[in-house]
């Protein structure tokens, strides 16, 4: 401010300055997504146009009707949904079991079993890829959604503890202790004390081991053969012929199942970003 | 004295009575956690360490020969090298990985800084960049790699035809890692960004009026208060995003096709070995190496920069 007042030159210089950078990066942000959008209501044929063009070529829906039309994306929404709410329903309910133990109880090798839910929570997937795919295989749960779910729990389970140990542990002992004193047991204490307090932090958590489970790929496409997910379906799009990438179907495939995430995303920026920071942050 | 004396002794077994049903009750709590984690994580990592050793096909693991370190490297009494750590292949594939790592980490976080600085002050429209910002991590890898592979298509591509007229980026393997970097660094930057801009506005606004009174650049208050105050956060993003980098498959899968995913990708590599190729016993020979390589830079990342997760 003092600035403006003895050097306005170089005021403005740094203000316009500063709008070009976030020109620049909201561009970088933006432009491959609106790019992809716009794909997405062009007609194959208009493919080939130079850029300029492209934008100002006819709109179409027709990409749109013909994903829908497809009947692996359709399984593959369907069972996208089945395994991402079955991991991510089993995961919220061990884990917040698990982080009532973790954040409110003393015991013996506490910091052990943190420790190994940290460590599998960065294990790289491949190390169990092969010993998963044999037990998934034993189970009979290949190209079942099942096999997904179970397999998908490795990652939303340490995920879920994680998050919700560090929110449990926020929440005020008053609340605990009256209900003990009650006589009321753990399990009574956990769902009637406890569940309405970290309803934000379920939400929150739940949503983001969603997004996880929802854009899981690996195990996709290793555990299934039919029972595709839409990541995988859409990782092998193809069109009539070996050699024409349908490029418009592809394009709005990715925008359905993309946009549900981008508005679940910005309806719960605020809780994300406190998920995100209590499962990383910690410093 | 002997009617006081009653209570004084009852009350700590009481409370250790307490203590210990309260123990009772947190295992209880965890166990359904812990089995699940032994089921899905401990088991298949035994099986994968203990079928490192043997030969054996995925379809039939229970018919096996015992390899020892085999699988590792072998040389035939004709000289024919069998063990993977023998192949060049693999090594293109941990070279790739690394080079992938290091670039586009060091650039996301570059840029994650950039970003949440610029979100960090005052403008008009910094609600929407902030809400923006976040558009690119919503986007599933899957389709966000779609999305740069039509980009980068040397016919129709907004990069591949109209930046550079025409050339398959991804048709060679020596510029194909630079354009699968920019996907990465694309997708996740708004990670870095989200976790740094938390970490900012956590920093005391004071201590900055402090350093502008004692006439301190905005430069020098950048490198002297806000770096080392942010480096604890900023170390933990850093492992995070590392350990997400080296076990990268998705995006090189999608973007150049399996095959050429293995020369590019550890866990790959790994994949074709073990699914491709069906050879259970290799397979997990190559994912027991991935998963020792990804430790010991957890475990030197962790004990170089002393970072506290908790």
């Amino acid at each position: 401010m003092v600035l403006k007042r003895t050097n306005p030159t170089l005021y403005y210089l740094q203000r316009t300055g500063f709008y070009l950078l976030v020109i620049v990066i909201t561009l970088y942000l933006l432009v491959p997504f609106f790019w992809a959008v716009l794909t997405s209501f062009r007609k194959s044929g208009d493919l080939f146009l130079p850029p300029a063009q492209f934008i100002g070529a006819a709109s179409t829906f027709g990409n749109y009707i013909d994903v829908f039309a497809n009947p692996n994306f359709q399984k593959g929404l369907l069972f996208s949904l089945i395994v991402a709410v079955g991991s991510v329903v089993i995961s919220l309910i061990f884990g917040s079991f698990a982080a009532y133990a973790l954040g409110r109880f003393k015991f013996r090798f506490k910091s052990g079993v943190l420790y190994v839910i940290l460590a599998v929570s960065v294990f790289p997937q491949i190390a169990v890829l092969g010993g998963l795919y044999t037990l998934i295989s034993n189970l009979n749960l290949y190209n079942s959604p099942l096999g997904l779910i179970l397999s998908y729990l490795i990652f939303t389970i340490p995920f879920t503890v994680w998050v919700l140990t560090s929110f449990v542990r926020d929440i005020p002992g008053e609340l605990e202790e009256a209900a003990l004193v009650d006589g009321a047991s753990p399990l009574q204490t956990l769902f009637q004390v406890l569940f309405p307090v970290m309803m934000p932090a379920l939400v929150t958590t739940g949503l983001l081991a969603f997004i996880n489970a929802w854009n899981e790929y690996l195990f996709a496409l290793t555990f299934t053969s039919t029972n595709r997910t839409v990541p995988v379906v859409i990782a092998n799009y193809s069109g009539a012929t070996q050699f024409d990438q349908p490029w418009g179907q592809i394009m709005a495939a990715s925008i359905v199942v993309t946009v549900p995430l981008i508005i679940l995303v910005l309806v719960f920026q605020r809780n994300i970003v406190s998920g995100l920071t209590a499962g990383a942050v910690k410093g | 004295m002997t009617t006081n004396a009653t209570p004084k002794i009852a009350a700590p077994v009481r409370r250790r009575g307490i203590e210990a049903a309260r123990a009772r009750q947190a295992v209880l709590l965890l166990l359904p956690t812990l089995i699940a984690i032994a089921l899905v994580a401990g088991y298949p990592l035994y099986r994968t360490i203990f079928f490192s050793m043997f030969e054996a096909n995925l379809t039939n693991p229970d018919q096996r020969t015992f390899l020892g370190f085999g699988n590792f490297w072998f040389t035939t009494s004709d000289g024919i090298a069998l063990g993977f750590l023998q192949d060049p292949k693999w090594w293109g594939a941990v070279k790739n990985t690394m080079l992938f790592t290091v670039v586009s980490v060091f650039l996301e976080t570059v840029f994650g800084m950039i970003i949440a600085m610029v979100v960090n002050s005052a403008f008009k429209g910094r609600a929407f960049l902030r809400t923006a910002m976040l558009v690119p991590w919503a986007i599933p890898t899957v389709v966000s790699a779609q999305m740069w592979a039509y980009m980068y298509n040397d016919s129709f591509g907004l990069i591949g035809r109209g930046l550079l007229g025409g050339q398959a980026l991804l048709a060679n393997t020596d510029s194909a890692i630079w354009a699968l970097i920019a996907v990465d660094v694309w997708k996740t930057t708004s990670f870095m960004a989200l976790l740094i801009l938390a970490g900012l506005q956590s920093l005391p606004t004071d201590m900055y009026e402090a350093a502008d009174m004692d006439g301190a650049t905005k430069w020098t208050q950048f490198w002297r208060m806000t770096l080392p105050l942010l480096r604890p956060a900023l170390l933990v993003a850093l492992v995070f995003r590392s350990l997400d980098a080296l076990r990268v498959f998705d995006i090189m899968s999608v973007m150049l096709g399996n095959v050429n995913a293995a020369s590019t990708s550890m866990t790959g590599y790994a994949r074709q070995a073990l699914i491709d190729n069906q050879l259970l016993g290799m397979g997990s020979a190559v994912s027991i190496a991935v998963f020792v390589i990804i430790m010991v830079i957890v475990v030197i990342y962790v004990t170089a920069f002393r970072v506290k997760f908790d």
